[in-house]
């Protein structure tokens, strides 16, 4: 186990391609079919596309407030990627990579955001928990998920998310603790993003890093760069496999929101053209394409079309949902038990007899 | 043999009928499972059911409930223990932001079939935060079931309901009187139904509804009464709560009188007044009223006599209410 002795109170990130697409550490090289390191590459773009387009219809007036992945591709689908289909993904909110790899799709993903709850219903199959807005407290139903799976003598994985701000919480305290005693099959995954909406992680902890919290738990903690997708997948793999056998692990993806915290944010009170500055060149998408350009696998005049194509398909299945997810009066009430209590009876009766009686002075 | 039981021991019988009939109920939080709980409310069931179903946790409310979340969306029907109703505020984050709210949130796809047991409640000379009774912070949440017990019997019957519930169900646990009395309670499992009050005492000129451990407090000041006939409801569901037997009694009656142990304002009391004067008000002979815990933290145990209403004052204030 190559990286349970990692010690991330030396401070020292993984990293196995650096920003100019070279491989820096070929030993850690994950092995990728060229038809996996494209699925990789059309995931992150798929994502970007859908941040775009989403950013455009909120500025439209077409979609409501959204949090962008900008940046953070690589962190996101790198982890995801690592996860079968039978392990679970549990968000916080700003995963889009990883929903895509769980198999959410753009219209439910597009559905949610555009305000119904019709987009959280993911379809049976899929083992990807709903977007957990309070912070952390996702932490908790990930660690029991993994109770479960271990009472059942399954080997099930339960890959779960925070961010820098995440780890300030009580929660993650309590789930990084539950997790350690019972070794539950966890893999906690801070996205660093620097920034909790406009506090930075100076003030976020006086830890040497994120990773280093994992050794108080009894856990490995592994600081990665999170900008790097050979970094996330190799680590992710390992991760995924060593919460089946052993028990849970905690990875640092160290990364950078690129974009606003969600639409109702503005980066520019908090932070400087020159804070931003040298991430730009950190850019995943940058580095990868260019490995891809080297490796023969893509052209530089294919990226441009390919994000036509994937801009098109998301505004196919944003058109697909833009009308149709309005929400139905009687589904408001219906879904808090699975019966409907007589007040909650009450309480619909009432409002669509008010709504008839209405629509019958109007006419 | 008869099985003559108290409310605890009602309460460990359940958990036990259920844990042998159905695999996925596990039953865990802090002291659970070597001591059986510090009121032995789980005894014995690490020992027949083995340290999976049976277990301890790390003193940790949040991650008791939220863990129990994870547990219920895996297929399993976690029954978690609170120690006292005074520790539940660190997991109440859990409850209202995710416990009461997966079912809506994913549109019926995913529901948690998960309970919350804690004693609640005071008068057992406790420390400070022991003796608690904030039901109506709870019932307050969509989503959430909230039901208290009074008797072995109906203990025994609820929570067995509770736990084959499909939803989350906070069920609280007179502790003053889970020891006061025993009862004969069928040694196999049985439920009743949640959100169904029951008419204890049967009366036709003053309504008195309370629950929990105030359930034996009215019927001891109702002893005492031979000119009034007062009827009694145990209201056993807090949400929802069962309108149709308050309505139908003060419909009868006239005179309602709620008696509980918790604060006044904004308890559940309010509750079932609002419920009488937007159902019954015609019927109404005299106010609707309230004998309650006061407005005031709950005291130590040298001054506790003062807070919880006695069986006298209950009986003075349902006089009262009948001379109105």
């Amino acid at each position: 186990m190559q990286f349970e002795k990692f010690n991330p109170l030396e401070d020292e990130m993984i990293q196995v391609m650096d920003e100019t697409g070279e491989i820096v550490d070929p030993d850690l090289l994950p092995e990728l079919s060229d038809e996996e390191l494209l699925k990789l590459y059309h995931t992150m773009r798929r994502s970007r596309a859908i941040d775009s387009v989403a950013l455009n219809l909120q500025r439209q007036g077409r979609m409501l407030t959204y949090a962008p992945n900008l940046g953070q591709e690589a962190a996101q689908v790198g982890t995801g990627f690592a996860l079968k289909e039978t392990d679970w993904g549990v968000p916080a909110f700003r995963e889009l990579g990883m929903w895509l790899s769980k198999g959410w799709t753009v219209d439910k993903i597009l559905q949610y955001w555009y305000g119904s709850e019709w987009g959280s219903h993911h379809g049976d199959d899929i083992r990807l928990l709903p977007v957990s807005v309070p912070i952390s407290s996702q932490y908790q139903h990930a660690v029991g998920i993994g109770m479960a799976t271990r009472l059942r003598g399954e080997k099930d994985v339960v890959m779960a998310y925070t961010g820098d701000g995440g780890t300030s919480q009580g929660d993650f305290h309590e789930a990084l603790n539950f997790a350690g005693v019972y070794k539950t099959p966890t893999v906690f995954v801070i996205q660093n993003n620097q920034y909790a909406i406009s506090v930075p992680r100076v003030m976020q902890t006086a830890s040497k890093n994120y990773a280093v919290k994992a050794l108080a738990y009894g856990m490995p903690g592994i600081l990665v760069d999170g900008n790097d997708i050979f970094a996330m997948v190799a680590i992710s793999r390992w991760a995924v496999e060593y919460a089946r056998e052993n028990g849970p692990v905690l990875i640092e993806a160290y990364t950078f929101r690129m974009g606003a915290h969600t639409t109702s944010d503005d980066p520019t009170k908090y932070r400087t053209d020159e804070d931003v500055e040298p991430w730009i060149a950190k850019d995943p998408m940058i580095r990868f394409e260019k490995y891809l350009i080297n490796k023969g696998l893509l052209k530089e005049d294919e990226i441009e079309p390919l994000i036509e194509q994937f801009e098109d398909e998301v505004m196919a299945a944003y058109r697909s949902i833009e009308h149709s997810s309005d929400t139905e009066i009687d589904e408001i009430f219906k879904y808090h038990y699975a019966e409907m209590t007589p007040q909650l009876q009450d309480q619909l009766d009432e409002y669509l007899a008010y709504l008839k009686g209405a629509d019958s002075n109007a006419q | 043999m008869p099985n003559k039981i108290n409310i605890v021991q009602a309460v460990q019988q359940a958990l036990q009928n259920e844990m042998a009939l159905d695999p996925t109920v596990v039953v865990y939080g802090e002291d659970v499972g070597v001591e059986g709980g510090v009121f032995r409310a789980t005894v014995g069931l690490q020992q027949e059911f083995g340290e999976d179903r049976s277990f301890d946790t790390p003193l940790a409310e949040s991650a008791i409930v939220g863990s129990a979340v994870g547990m219920a969306i895996n297929g399993f029907k976690p029954v978690v223990e609170m120690q006292f109703m005074g520790f539940i505020y660190p997991a109440f984050n859990q409850i209202i932001s995710h416990v009461a709210r997966y079912r809506n949130r994913t549109r019926g796809q995913r529901h948690l079939p998960m309970v919350i047991r804690a004693p609640y409640g005071g008068g057992i000379r406790a420390l400070e935060h022991h003796s608690e009774s904030t039901e109506a912070m709870f019932a307050h949440i969509p989503g959430l079931k909230v039901v208290i017990p009074s008797t072995p019997y109906d203990a025994k019957g609820l929570l067995i309901a509770a736990i084959r519930d499909p939803d989350p169900v906070l069920f609280l646990e007179p502790k003053r009187i889970y020891r006061a009395f025993r009862q004969e309670v069928p040694e196999e499992a049985y439920t009743l139904p949640i959100g169904k009050a029951k008419i204890v005492k049967e009366g036709d000129e003053l309504t008195v509804v309370t629950w929990g451990a105030m359930v034996p407090d009215v019927q001891k000041a109702v002893s005492n009464i031979d000119d009034i006939s007062v009827e009694v409801i145990d209201l056993r569901t807090i949400s929802p709560m069962d309108r149709e037997t308050i309505v139908a009694s003060v419909e009868k009656t006239g005179r309602i009188l709620i008696v509980h142990e918790a604060a006044k304002s904004f308890g559940a009391g309010a509750e079932i007044m609002a419920i009488v004067n937007e159902k019954a008000f015609l019927s109404l002979e005299a106010p609707p009223t309230r004998l309650t815990g006061f407005d005031t933290i709950f005291p130590l145990p040298r001054g506790e006599e003062h807070y919880i209403p006695t069986p006298a004052r209950i009986e003075a204030k349902i006089r009262e209410l009948a001379a109105y």
